[in-house]
């Protein structure tokens, strides 16, 4: 096990680091003269100028990386261009909105694929089984934009059961209203990525259905649902944990477009706005930050998966 | 019949499986309709979809504007004929750029001197990790959005895919008989590469190939949405959501049709991918006809 962390966490660092240089790449190599870039068109030479200073561009290309890693590590993932704002701060204000959002979206997501899935697989060739894997299908072929507006006009609109947008100014102060602007984000996330999760659950479920000690506790005078969901839905669990990692990519990416169509003030909407301003310092520790975490995640849910499943265990 | 008609036979027979499949045929179906109308669009639309006719503001659907028109007007119908053209443009580069590096990529990763192979393998586990919606933003944010920055953001980020699942099976038919037959023949490592090692990951790309063009159109739609994919003046399915969405409260149904013609689009391509997997993969339809058969446990 600690043989199996230790290559695993060898493999994140390389991971993170490979991410950092891409980035770095991209937004400070690629694109030429990075200060003409941010400064425009219309900029005088003294602008430009007065950019490059700020950022340090005069110094050769492995410093300037050098410097910005090093930074990242005692925490300072640089500063806005525009307003001086430093990034760290902004995320973890951004982040109040932004991180309940990922959760309540997995946790709907896993309600909705745990026992959709394992249902659907268990009807399976029954009409309500197929059913339900068709609608899971089309779901999951749904933009996750559409979902939202179709959401907004009957849970807003014409019910008018939850706010259509917008986030309380006082943000969590009043803890009923700011959870009522993020229900109807949080569920277009949650559906959505939920039909993509049941379709594992379901196949996942399938599985356990043919594996032998579901067969032999059937054998042994349970039913078929009983075996199942005591000796089978332990094996599906953990192949849920496997693609939790994807999920939180799929919840990131949700949220960005969701933050956008709910006017939701969170580290997505930040990102759209600080691209579209061309703001490069800004969204390079931005995208670090995003990219890492789906990284880390990534990480821990080896490990926790390792751990778990006991046939892994065995298997060293 | 000759030899070369027996063979031809057998080569498509993969295509009646695929019909026989319901997933196979509703994909066959959304991917050529889509692919005419965009062809249709190119010459022919019932009205001009950039048109403003402020006499008919929001009218409903009926004659002569079938899905009714926008606030300025404009022909939702035509609108989106206008938009598959940008859609199937989207979906076919991206599958484009996708082809490319993820075959390089495989090719490189399987058949060179073990640690570049492992290294590429290892690259590829780190790159798929990147979604591609960041990639696409990273790069707006130097080149600013465009049709192109969608392209590739999603070439990559489908080639990477395209790459780890096609390494393993080109490494599998490496391995394979006929390939050392040619190899004991006489072929060059680009005919043996040309002649029996690609035509046997052909199914295996092909699947990942149609599962990336529907990534390719949800991305567009979503890019285009944020403002980083179609600028504002080109027909595009996610500029019409972004366009309706500021009405939405009076004028719900108008935004039905482009998510409408997202989803179908989409659940296509999705099905298309599934029904191909089914259609080619021999394992697969024999596991189908022999359900309940317990199979061995997979220790990753």
């Amino acid at each position: 096990m600690i043989r199996y962390a230790l290559t695993r966490g060898a493999l994140l660092l390389l991971g993170l680091f490979v991410a950092s240089a891409l980035i770095f790449v991209t937004l400070r190599v690629l694109p030429g003269d990075v200060a003409q870039v941010i400064a425009g068109l219309n900029a005088t030479p003294e602008q430009i100028a007065a950019i490059r200073e700020r950022l340090g561009l005069d110094a050769p290309l492995p410093v300037q990386y050098v410097t910005w890693v090093s930074g990242i590590l005692r925490g300072d993932l640089g500063s806005s261009l525009l307003t001086g704002a430093s990034v760290s701060s902004e995320l973890v204000q951004k982040g109040q909105v932004t991180i309940p959002l990922g959760l309540m979206s997995m946790t709907i997501a896993i309600l909705i694929a745990m026992p959709f899935g394992v249902i659907s697989a268990m009807r399976r060739g029954h009409r309500d089984g197929t059913l339900l894997s068709v609608g899971a299908q089309t779901l999951a072929a749904v933009p996750v934009v559409w979902a939202g507006m179709m959401l907004v006009v009957v849970f807003a609109v014409w019910l008018g059961w939850l706010p259509a947008q917008g986030f309380p100014r006082s943000g969590w102060a009043d803890p009923s209203l700011a959870f009522r602007s993020l229900l109807l984000p949080a569920i277009t996330i949650g559906v959505i990525e939920g039909a993509m999760l049941m379709r594992f659950v379901r196949s996942a479920t399938l599985q356990a259905t043919g594996q032998d000690f579901v067969r032999t506790a059937a054998a042994k005078g349970l039913t078929r649902t009983q075996a199942l969901l005591r000796h089978g839905l332990p094996t599906v669990g953990l192949s849920i944990i496997t693609v939790l990692g994807l999920q939180v990519a799929g919840i990131i990416v949700g949220s960005v477009v969701i933050e956008q169509l709910f006017s939701l003030p969170g580290i997505g909407r930040m990102l759209v706005a600080d691209v579209g301003a061309r703001d490069l310092p800004k969204v390079q520790g931005e995208l670090l930050v995003l990219t890492g975490f789906v990284l880390i995640v990534g990480f821990a849910v080896d490990l926790v998966h390792r751990t778990l499943d006991p046939r892994q265990r065995e298997a060293e | 019949m000759t030899r070369a008609q027996a063979h031809g036979r057998h080569r498509f027979a993969w295509l009646g499986r695929l019909w026989s499949l319901s997933t196979g045929r509703f994909g066959i179906i959304v991917v050529l309709a889509i692919g005419l109308t965009a062809l249709v669009a190119r010459f022919w639309t019932p009205f001009d979809p950039q048109k403003v006719d402020v006499q008919n503001r929001w009218d409903a659907p009926g004659i002569p504007h079938l899905l009714g028109t926008d606030g300025s007007g404009r022909d939702i119908l035509s609108l989106l004929m206008a938009g598959a053209r940008t859609t199937v443009w989207v979906a076919l580069g991206a599958g484009a750029v996708a082809t490319l590096l993820g075959l390089v990529l495989a090719v490189v990763g399987a058949l060179t001197t073990r640690w570049v192979r492992e290294s590429v393998a290892v690259l590829v586990d780190i790159l798929i990790a990147f979604p591609v919606l960041l990639i696409a933003m990273m790069l707006s944010s130097v080149w600013g959005g465009s049709l192109w920055v969608v392209i590739i953001s999603v070439g990559i980020g489908f080639g990477v895919n395209i790459a780890r699942v096609t390494r393993p099976e080109l490494r599998r038919v490496l391995h394979s008989d006929f390939v050392l037959a040619g190899r004991a023949a006489g072929l060059t490592p680009f005919e043996n590469l040309w002649r029996h090692l690609l035509p046997n990951v052909a199914p295996v790309f092909i699947v990942q190939l149609s599962w990336g063009m529907a990534v390719a159109v949800l991305a567009e739609a979503g890019l285009s949405y944020l403002g980083f994919g179609a600028p504002p003046t080109e027909p595009s399915w996610g500029i019409l959501l972004k366009d309706l969405q500021t009405y939405i409260s009076v004028h719900p149904l108008s935004v039905v049709w482009p998510g409408l013609a997202i989803t179908i689009t989409v659940l296509g391509l999705n099905l298309l991918g599934d029904g191909l997997r089914e259609a080619t993969d021999p394992t697969l339809s024999r596991r189908r006809t022999a359900a309940r058969t317990p199979q061995p446990v997979v220790v990753s």
